[in-house]
């Protein structure tokens, strides 16, 4: 066969599948939100969940979606970098390294529902905590380290050697040029990592059943005091997120506007990972802006 | 060009120096002194061991895996292969330039700022100064000094490596290698770079490593030719250049090989 036609060839299979993919994702978009954005309302959103009667809002479930994303991300980046920093720039290749990585790997791909029970073991039964969000928090932590170690090691290797040499040679120490040239080179690598990992967190409903549980307590949002029973900021309460509330309302729901509640929750639901993606990209190159004074 | 090398004090002296990667010896047996406040070239087709030599001076070669060393090399009456040494204290006092600029992905300032910066200079003042004296020492001064805040990616090929020296400087080393420095440059910034180097010999010891012999005729006061991990010939520049004493320098500086 003639190579530029086998060229036409190819380009036409490839766009055609980008465009494939792209429909989809329109799709299934426009049927979330077209059948979702109704529902939502100021009052959708500031008005506690009811059990039996109509007109119950998601309020508690929305923070908790954010609250237990942010524990779980104040505990899985640091440790998520630290570890690929360790992978990229202090494990010696061989045997070790190379079963270590084969955890991470393994550990990546556990299913969800075999994390919440690892978690209900460990977090609410060994450590008599019950239902908590710091146990939801460790759960999500389990299954997005592995993402964001193995992340941060391929960001960090992708810094040119040149620069790390470049650093060496100036009598710097390996930690200095660790913290003062390849992290924030490899910064933007690292937060994509990061909103990868974040939008797992959002969208998780198995490993969060039996760890963070699915009721809330009466809250009081002016009860600041995290370590009040009703504080929303207090880690030791039971939380359910609304992609769990999705979950629930959908299969043990007994009040009469499950339909209504389910769409409005999904809506939000994937609202709320854009509006978290695009916060923390336009976050993220500001801060990238200011390291490397790049315009 | 025939003034007498003994006149220098020596900063490195190379005795019975062998490396091994691995089972492969690469560099044998060398013996050379370098001088202070000279340029020192290291002449040698591809593959002769030159870079791996002056990667040797600064111990840079400790990492690549296998590495291994025998013989002494003294600097500042210390033996580096032999006595424990800082490297970070080491390479504070031997700056190195590599073949392509690599200046760090931030502003030209934080690039000159950065050595002195974690050699605890801290005064914004003083930092000010630093980065301002480094950079007229190359002639890099009036070209930047209104983007001072932009990013060095910005900048050509050329100012890229004059202010990786800027760089190198910042910090005030006795000596300064340059691994094949000007090969990644044009013509024009090639000169540049050589008429820096003529230049900073009143400050600093320099060793340049260059496949290229004009260069070498040009800028440097000591020449040693190395061929399969020897040295050949080693001696003052002009001599080497215009009565080589052994053949097989003869036939590399005319052209016959290599």
């Amino acid at each position: 066969m003639n190579s530029k036609i086998a060229d036409r060839i190819a380009t036409g299979i490839f766009t055609s599948l980008a465009l494939i993919i792209v429909a989809v994702l329109v799709a299934l978009f426009s049927f979330i939100l077209i059948r979702g954005v109704p529902q939502i309302s100021w009052e959708f959103l500031t008005t506690p969940s009811s059990t039996v009667r109509e007109g119950g809002g998601i309020r508690d479930q929305l923070f908790n979606s954010f609250y237990i994303l942010f524990i779980t991300m104040l505990i899985t980046v640091p440790l998520g970098v630290c570890g690929g920093i360790y992978m990229a720039e202090y494990a010696k290749p061989g045997k070790i390294t190379n079963f270590i990585r084969s955890c991470i790997e393994m550990l990546a791909s556990l299913p969800s529902i075999v994390v919440g029970m690892f978690g209900l073991l460990v977090f609410v039964n060994t450590t008599g905590w019950g239902y908590t969000i710091i146990g939801g928090a460790l759960a999500l932590t389990i299954f997005n380290i592995p993402v964001m170690v193995r992340v941060s090691e391929d960001a960090i290797r992708t810094v040119p050697p040149e620069q790390k040499e470049a650093g060496l040679a100036l009598g710097i120490t390996h930690w200095h040029t660790i913290k003062t040239v390849l992290i924030p080179s490899a910064f933007p690598g690292i937060l994509t990592g990061a909103i990868l990992a974040s939008g797992r967190v959002f969208g998780e409903a198995a490993a969060l059943l039996f760890t963070a549980g699915l009721s809330t307590p009466r809250l009081d949002y002016l009860d600041l005091n995290p370590f009040s029973e009703t504080s929303p900021l207090n880690i030791f309460r039971p939380a359910e997120t609304l992609a769990v509330h999705i979950w629930s309302v959908n299969t043990n729901g007994i009040m009469p506007d499950i339909r209504e509640i389910a769409n409005g929750s999904s809506a939000v639901l994937v609202l709320s990972v854009l509006v978290f993606n695009l916060l923390a990209r336009w976050l993220g190159s500001i801060v990238h802006k200011k390291v490397t004074a790049s315009k | 060009m025939t003034e007498t090398i003994t006149e220098h004090k020596t900063v490195f002296d190379v005795k019975d120096m062998n490396l091994w990667y691995g089972n492969t010896q690469a560099l044998k047996n060398l013996n050379l002194e370098i001088p202070e406040n000279q340029v020192t070239a290291i002449i040698g087709p591809s593959g002769c061991g030159k870079s791996t030599f002056i990667k040797t001076l600064n111990l840079m070669i400790t990492r690549v895996p296998g590495v291994h060393m025998s013989g002494d090399i003294l600097f500042n009456s210390q033996n580096i292969l032999k006595d424990r040494i800082d490297l970070v204290n080491l390479r504070k006092q031997i700056g190195m330039i590599f073949q392509k600029g690599n200046p760090f992905p931030q502003s030209v300032y934080d690039n000159v700022a950065y050595g002195p910066r974690i050699h605890g200079v801290k005064k914004k003042k003083q930092l000010d100064e630093i980065v301002e004296s480094s950079l007229k020492d190359v002639a890099l001064w009036d070209e930047v000094k209104d983007r001072l805040n932009s990013s060095a990616l910005g900048l050509s090929g050329g100012q890229q490596q004059r202010l990786c020296i800027a760089r190198t400087i910042a910090t005030k080393p006795r000596v300064v290698l340059m691994d094949e420095p000007t090969s990644a440059l044009d013509p024009v910034s090639t000169l540049r770079i050589e008429q820096l180097i003529s230049e900073l010999k009143n400050q600093y010891t320099i060793v340049i490593v260059t496949h290229n012999m004009q260069q070498a005729a040009r800028i440097s006061d000591q020449t040693a030719f190395f061929l399969h991990g020897e040295i050949i010939e080693s001696t003052d520049t002009g001599s080497l250049f215009s009565v080589p004493v052994d053949r097989r320098t003869e036939d590399y500086i005319s052209g016959r090989f290599g």
